[in-house]
């Protein structure tokens, strides 16, 4: 086999820099809808509304029972059949693309859990301070309750986001090109394995490393203010 | 919608003669040998890491941090590719050569996936001991037990207890997680739920069954925890989250 080759990696540099581009540009597309989503789904968790709150917790039980390999693969095959219906014709969307629509769904159940949790931080006393004064129910949640929840809960949000940032690793599944993806073509042509899978899990682990490291600092500052 | 549900395709005969439900019997063999075994040692060495990890012993403790720090910032599937593509490259010839050639690659795979699955149990371990007030340390100390006999008699029966319900959610990712060593060649039910697409384009229906599948084994592994949480209770203790 040789040494470790450097050359291999520089001379692929531009491939395996897209590929973490694509990688980050999933994470934060995701962890923006992800969160979106997963709040409304934790108030429909928490309504009164019996139907909203049974959709919400089927929603999340679902999603986080099934492993997310089987979830891309299915929503890659499932969601041209499924627009198929309003436009009469099958049209593949790519890996690429799909990916993206899958991990906002799939973490939406993460998030939404986490969200649950950080209202449900909030006392109950708060709401109906928020309801004396005249608020009504968008209001109080989004004046009182919601931000309140969000800074509590944003040092495990982000860790949730450094999970969700790995697991986009499993796209690998439908062939889309991520930064492993990209490392795993790359050996595929050069046969380089030793050098792509190292520089993959040594990038990965300065990364994550790091934002776990600045997650801490978080967790500790938000500690001080509350 | 042009859809073609064809539902009876299960009993159908594939390429190698046996009938598509049974591809999917023996996936899902594979998905519980992998995961139970790889439980087994997550819960052996996260254990052990976890303790270490609580020790007055600074090295003990970087040790058991080091690997946490490792194992937990690297995603799996990049893990299993380490072991399978890399690690027998750095081993001396006969031996990388038999790991590629002679050794069943379900072995390195359930390796794998219960050292990744190590870290997360450490962590809870580690935060299950620390949960527990300084003075029982101390009173056991006190009343003549070494620090080992404190960890098996007081510390630990306790700790157990504390972080059952997070145990709970490892053991069922680990399930899940299975699934992620189809990329390694483990015959597990995601690969046969991949091939049965392949061979026969009917996703909608075996979707369906493989989610079902998924489902109630997270819901199994969700109720024999519980069961094991009512069992192990102290009387009059409150251990979080027990049902």
């Amino acid at each position: 086999m040789g040494g470790f080759d450097f050359t291999v990696i520089t001379a692929n540099w531009e491939f395996l820099a897209k590929g973490l581009r694509y990688t980050v540009q999933v994470t934060l597309f995701a962890m923006v809808g992800g969160i979106f989503l997963g709040t409304l789904i934790a108030m429909m968790r928490l309504s009164s509304f019996k139907a909203l709150s049974l959709f919400a917790a089927g929603y999340v039980n679902l999603f986080r029972s099934i492993p997310l390999v089987q979830v891309i693969l299915a929503f890659y095959l499932i969601i041209p059949i499924a627009l198929s219906i309003f436009t009469g014709q099958m049209k593949p969307i790519g890996a690429d693309n799909s990916a993206y629509f899958t991990f906002t769904i799939f973490e939406a159940a993460y998030y939404g859990e986490i969200m649950r949790a950080g209202i449900q931080s909030i006392p109950k006393g708060q709401v109906g301070a928020g309801y004396a004064l005249g608020l009504n129910y968008g209001q109080v949640m989004r004046y009182v309750v919601l931000p309140q929840a969000f800074r509590n809960m944003l040092p495990i949000l982000l860790t949730q986001t450094i999970i969700l940032f790995q697991d986009i690793s499993l796209v690998y599944a439908i062939g889309a090109t991520d930064f492993f993806g990209a490392a795993d073509k790359i050996n595929q042509r050069d046969l380089r394995p030793v050098e792509m899978y190292t520089t993959v899990a040594v990038v990965y682990f300065v990364i994550c490393f790091s934002l776990s490291r600045v997650v801490k600092q978080l967790q500790k500052k938000i500690a001080i203010i509350r | 919608m042009n859809y073609h549900w064809n539902w009876t395709f299960f009993f159908d005969v594939t390429d190698d003669g046996e009938r598509y439900y049974q591809w999917i019997l023996s996936g899902l063999g594979w998905t519980v040998t992998v995961a139970l075994f790889s439980l087994a040692i997550a819960l052996l060495l996260g254990s052990a890491l976890g303790v270490i990890r609580t020790t007055p012993k600074k090295w003990l403790v970087w040790i058991g941090d080091t690997y946490v720090e490792l194992f937990r910032n690297i995603p799996l599937i990049v893990q299993l590719f380490l072991w399978f593509n890399v690690f027998p490259e750095l081993l001396p010839k006969a031996a990388g050569d038999f790991m590629k050639q002679d050794l069943p690659d379900v072995i390195p795979a359930i390796l794998g996936l219960g050292l990744y699955t190590a870290a997360r149990i450490a962590e809870q371990v580690k935060s299950g001991i620390l949960s527990l007030p300084r003075g029982q340390t101390n009173a056991g100390l006190a009343m003549g037990l070494t620090l080992p006999q404190v960890y098996q008699y007081v510390l630990l029966p306790m700790a157990y207890r504390i972080i059952l319900p997070t145990l709970t959610s490892e053991s069922m990712n680990i399930f899940k997680n299975s699934s992620v060593t189809y990329a390694v060649g483990v015959l597990e039910l995601y690969f046969q739920y991949k091939q049965i697409i392949e061979k026969t384009n009917q996703v909608l229906e075996i979707t369906i069954v493989v989610t079902a599948i998924y489902f109630i084994l997270a819901f199994s592994v969700n109720r024999i925890m519980a069961l094991i949480e009512s069992r192990t209770r102290v009387p009059g203790y409150i251990t979080g989250g027990a049902k």
